[in-house]
């Protein structure tokens, strides 16, 4: 008896879910708040060096890899959306497909990152030097997106981790729309990323 | 029945926020190229991708349907974008020696 009072105790004691979005949710929402932070921190002092710095490079001849890489990235939070879309409609084959779909835009994404990185490289640019102008270059452009591809390849595997146990019946529709939320805000990212590290330094 | 309208609804929304978002990344690389001077340019990027991650956020990462979720995000976040940006004035000092001692050469 004494025990069913305690239980009723704790049970009028819990509070509702803030905003009424479940905890796993919040969490994320949280490490994104926290996430967005980082990457404006890193872009905030990206654009001091650029502003403080006269003989800022502009290395980028072409922006058809950039424009094809955000091409596959927006699309790939698309499929997302239609994996989440699956998966709250029950069609757990469907959701896992999408979700593997957009995983492989992000593996991708990736492969051009890296070709990008390769041919920088090939020019002769480094973290502490170029050929161009000032060596801060290097290290503001691998940083800020060294950490942008650190999120996408962590995102590729959680997709696929989530996706996996999701068709298994370990993880819920719920889980897989909390790894939505992640991949798309590594797409807003990507959004800022694009025109202050790449458009802002296209040689004219 | 209900349901279903309901996920075709949401897809149509989905397919609507992604086109735009592409148009407006597609905008922001023919301002690349266009004739205006770093500050203008710059301004018309943050003000792009300013409107993209709103899409984003109110879309696809469904901010719109949970109004007190999207005040919680934006006070955090617009707070701390906020807070960092008293580095700027130290960044021209930087460039042009004592704040504002160069203004005219700017």
């Amino acid at each position: 008896m004494g025990h069913v009072v305690i239980m009723g105790a704790h049970a009028g004691g819990m509070e509702k879910p803030a905003f009424s979005v479940p905890a796993k949710k919040m969490a994320m929402w949280l490490f994104i708040i926290a996430d967005t932070a980082t990457f404006a921190g890193c872009l905030v002092a990206y654009g001091f060096l650029r502003n403080a710095t006269p003989d800022w490079p502009r290395p980028f001849h072409s922006i058809t890899n950039v424009a094809i890489m955000t091409f596959i990235l927006v699309t790939s939070s698309l499929t997302m959306l239609f994996a989440m879309a699956a998966a709250k409609a029950g069609d757990k084959e469907k959701a896992f497909r999408w979700t593997l779909i957009t995983a492989g835009g992000g593996i991708l994404f990736a492969l051009l990152h890296i070709r990008e990185w390769l041919g920088l490289i090939h020019e002769g640019m480094t973290l502490l030097k170029n050929p161009w102008g000032t060596g801060l270059f290097g290290a503001a452009f691998f940083s800020i997106t060294g950490l942008h591809l650190l999120h996408v390849t962590g995102g590729v595997i959680a997709l696929v981790v989530v996706g996996i146990r999701y068709r298994g019946g370990h993880y819920s529709a719920d889980d897989l729309e909390i790894t939505g939320l992640y991949w798309h805000f590594v797409d807003l990212v990507w959004m800022f990323v694009v025109p202050f590290v790449y458009l802002l330094n296209l040689s004219h | 029945m209900a349901t279903a309208a309901a996920h075709k609804s949401a897809t149509s929304r989905y397919v609507v926020a992604y086109i735009s978002i592409l148009s407006i990344a597609a905008l922001q690389f023919v301002i690349a190229y266009s004739n205006v001077t770093a500050p203008q340019m710059f301004a018309r990027m943050l003000f792009l991708a300013a409107v993209e991650a709103a899409l984003a956020l109110l879309f696809f990462m469904h901010l719109s349907e949970n109004h007190g979720l999207l005040g919680f995000v934006l006070i955090l976040t617009v707070f701390v974008l906020l807070a960092m940006q008293y580095g700027w004035t130290d960044s021209f000092r930087e460039l042009l020696g004592a704040p504002w001692s160069n203004y005219s050469k700017y």
